[in-house]
């Protein structure tokens, strides 16, 4: 017999108390629990993602989308940064005011390319508020995973309020899991020393998060 | 279990015996615990509503779990379908040998290795090494565990039994037999030591061809795999090498991407005491283009079909592997991780492992007594696993045998050993309480004599005293007390 065989072999055996017609999937669980915490307002919300955001140290910023482009070109220049990664689909606006080497994310290049550029700029699936936590779900304007991991710093465009939801919940119904997702909430950290927490292992020391409003002109 | 790491472990009270004597270990657990228990408390207060959804969480757990086998072959078939393989191993040895197999198949004789529980407990990097395959360990306590040639003591915070001075000796002396040696002038600033830890490891990433993971939640309905961490070296091995191996108890499933709403509000608050762990990773089968091209998945059942069979044990499969019972349970805070002699430490590690590896050793039938049952770990469970039901129903197994199932099969325990004296004692007090003649004679004779008491007990007493005050035998009998003050007259009329 082959381990699979002997493995649910097994399992049958060890359920011989489950009555066959046990309590369906759709009848075993009482989702009473809420969809989101507090009724907040569309603004609340967008300021409690900033708040959370903050609380585990990301740098939050916030402009239109006419000021995006110097905006960004500031954060680059303030982080001395003389290289950037682009996802394929980011809108090339964005980086226009920036006077920075762009490099393109391609297959073909290594990971020890990736190692020597200073930045990266992407934007987002979605922000959920009550955690401070942006989604990357490998869209065309955020690229492979891998280049939000390996460059120290990370910028991370979240459109407000269309991209930011309440809640874990609310975030599920709107993610596709067939797409290779990374949440993220907060530069990288740990503690396992003494549980001191220390920012930047492995991951971006720097994750800076500009919260971007239509202005109206755009 | 394997348990390749703990072999010749002493028992329980041994081990705690000599722990709880050592002042730096307990110094840095009393402030781990505190300061996480603290924390915890903050980061569930947020949440209205944690009594629905620790509801939820047990539900859906246990749901799964009753229908285990239905949801492992949809499993597999969403895997299979998104383009992963599928692999079963009914121990760990097999385990161990399906992925030294993979290994050799990519030709790599070097992985790097994301924080996992499953590969602990199957002894994965001692297999690996033995046939010249080496395993780094990324995640931080994990390196510092892995470099300091020691066993981990906590499930989340693995290395929390040493302090920053002993970190930095270790990094200092052991990280050039790794790779890139530690800076010099290392200090003991946490900052410092992270960052000795980036450098040394990040030359590893960068090359690695193979990653081996194991998983927080696997999705029947969809394939997909998540894994969540805080450092990012559980990015690096899911996304840069070319083959990603991941190694999963078959408990470790939820039927729909939905059910992921619910645990990813638990797993963060009680384990980290944040409201969400910096980094999680989700992935279904493989992506083209972005992240591993080639991937494995080994679904393990090591005892758990076992414990499955037991309907008051099988809770504690329900397990999401948080740490809340650690920080929570005054046992562990004195006396550490490794006195539990296995890799599952804490209230959840003495119901799971003599669970998974049965009651034959002695520290495993000593493990359902480390614990005072004071129910703290039922409070703080996400999923409400009920720990001093099973620990008081481990107990009873222990010490009256009785019938459990083995490897599939069933089997009838025999009492163990070491419980001949309580169980002659339960014994003796059945036939005195049978025997009220008897019995009043004896408490007569204990009064009159009870000068010359020792205050230990003799013989096999001796275990059962060390660690209790002998009481103290009344000068009177209740029953001659209650004869000489009543008269044994009904007063209540």
């Amino acid at each position: 017999m082959n381990s699979r065989d002997l493995i649910l072999g097994r399992v049958r055996r060890a359920l011989a108390d489950v009555p066959r017609d046990d309590t369906p999937y759709d009848q075993a669980v009482d989702r009473d629990y809420l969809r989101e915490h507090g009724n907040l307002g569309v603004e609340e919300t967008v300021e409690l993602l900033a708040e959370n955001l903050a609380d585990y140290r990301a740098i939050v910023h916030r402009c239109t989308d006419a000021e995006l482009p110097a905006q960004l070109a500031g954060m680059l220049a303030a982080h001395g940064s003389t290289s950037v990664v682009v996802p394929p689909g980011l809108p090339p606006a964005w980086l226009s005011a920036a006077d920075i080497t762009r490099v393109e994310d391609r297959a073909e290049s290594t990971v020890y390319d990736l190692d020597e550029v200073d930045s990266v700029v992407t934007a987002c699936a979605l922000a959920i508020a009550e955690t401070g936590t942006i989604v990357l779900d490998g869209g065309p304007d955020q690229g492979r995973r891998r280049i939000t991991l390996v460059p120290d710093h990370h910028i991370c465009v979240v459109r407000v309020p269309d991209q930011v939801v309440s809640s874990v919940p609310q975030a599920f119904e709107l993610l596709d899991p067939a797409r290779v997702l990374t949440w993220i909430s907060g530069p990288s950290a740990t503690s396992d020393i003494e549980l001191d927490r220390v920012e930047g292992v492995h991951g971006p020391r720097t994750l800076e998060v500009v919260l971007v409003s239509g202005d109206g002109r755009a | 279990m394997s348990g390749g790491t703990f072999v010749g472990m002493p028992a329980f009270p041994e081990a705690a015996h000599e722990a709880v004597s050592n002042k730096t270990l307990r110094a840095n657990l009393r402030h781990a615990t505190h300061t996480i228990r603290g924390k915890r408390a903050k980061a569930v207060a947020e949440m209205s509503d944690w009594a629905q959804l620790r509801e939820a969480g047990k539900r859906i757990k246990d749901h799964t779990l009753r229908h285990l086998d239905r949801y492992l072959v949809q499993l597999e078939e969403s895997v299979t379908a998104a383009g992963g393989v599928v692999h079963w191993a009914a121990d760990a040895d097999e385990a161990n040998q399906i992925v030294i197999d993979l290994v050799r198949m990519t030709g790599e004789s070097e992985v790097v290795k994301v924080k996992s529980m499953a590969t602990q407990e199957i002894g994965l990097n001692e297999a690996l090494e033995a046939e010249g395959i080496a395993a780094y360990e990324t995640d931080l306590a994990e390196l510092i565990v892995q470099l300091g040639k020691d066993r981990p003591s906590h499930i989340l915070v693995p290395a929390i039994h040493r302090n920053r001075g002993e970190i930095r000796d270790i990094f200092t002396r052991e990280m050039s037999e790794w790779g890139r040696p530690a800076p010099e002038g290392l200090t003991d600033t946490p900052a410092e030591l992270a960052e000795a830890a980036r450098l040394h490891l990040r030359e590893k990433f960068l090359r690695a061809k193979v990653g081996v993971s194991g998983a927080n939640f696997m999705v029947a309905e969809t394939g997909t795999l998540v894994v969540v961490e805080s450092e990012g070296n559980g990015r690096m091995c899911l996304t840069l090498p070319e083959t990603l191996i991941s190694v999963v108890g078959i408990e470790k499933i939820v039927p729909t991407w939905q059910d992921l709403e619910v645990f990813l509000q638990t797993l963060p608050r009680s384990s980290t005491a944040e409201r969400m762990n910096p980094y999680t990773s989700t992935w279904t089968g493989t992506t083209d283009g972005d992240g591993p091209q080639t991937f494995h998945l080994v679904l393990i059942d090591n005892g758990r079909t076992d414990t499955l069979a037991d309907e008051v044990g099988r809770q504690a499969l329900r397990c999401i592997r948080c740490s809340a019972c650690l920080n929570v349970c005054p046992v562990y805070e004195r006396a550490g991780g490794h006195a539990y002699g296995s890799v599952y430490p804490g209230p959840i590690g003495a119901i799971l492992s003599p669970q998974l590896r049965g009651t034959a050793s002695e520290i495993d039938a000593s493990l359902p007594y480390a614990s005072s049952l004071c129910g703290a770990c039922y409070e703080v469970c996400p999923v409400a696993i009920d720990i001093p039901e099973v620990l008081v129903h481990l107990r009873e197994r222990v010490v009256q045998g009785g019938p459990a199932t083995r490897e599939g099969n069933k089997v009838v325990l025999k009492p163990a050993k070491g419980h001949a004296a309580e169980r002659a004692a339960m014994r003796a007090a059945r036939w005195a309480f049978g025997h009220p003649g008897a019995l009043r004679t004896g408490q007569r004779l204990a009064s009159r004599t009870r000068r010359f008491h020792p205050r230990t007990l003799p013989g096999p007493g001796r275990a059962w005293s060390g660690t209790r005050d002998l009481p103290a035998v009344p000068a009177e009998p209740f029953r001659d007390w209650w004869q000489r003050t009543h008269g044994g007259k009904d007063t209540t009329k």
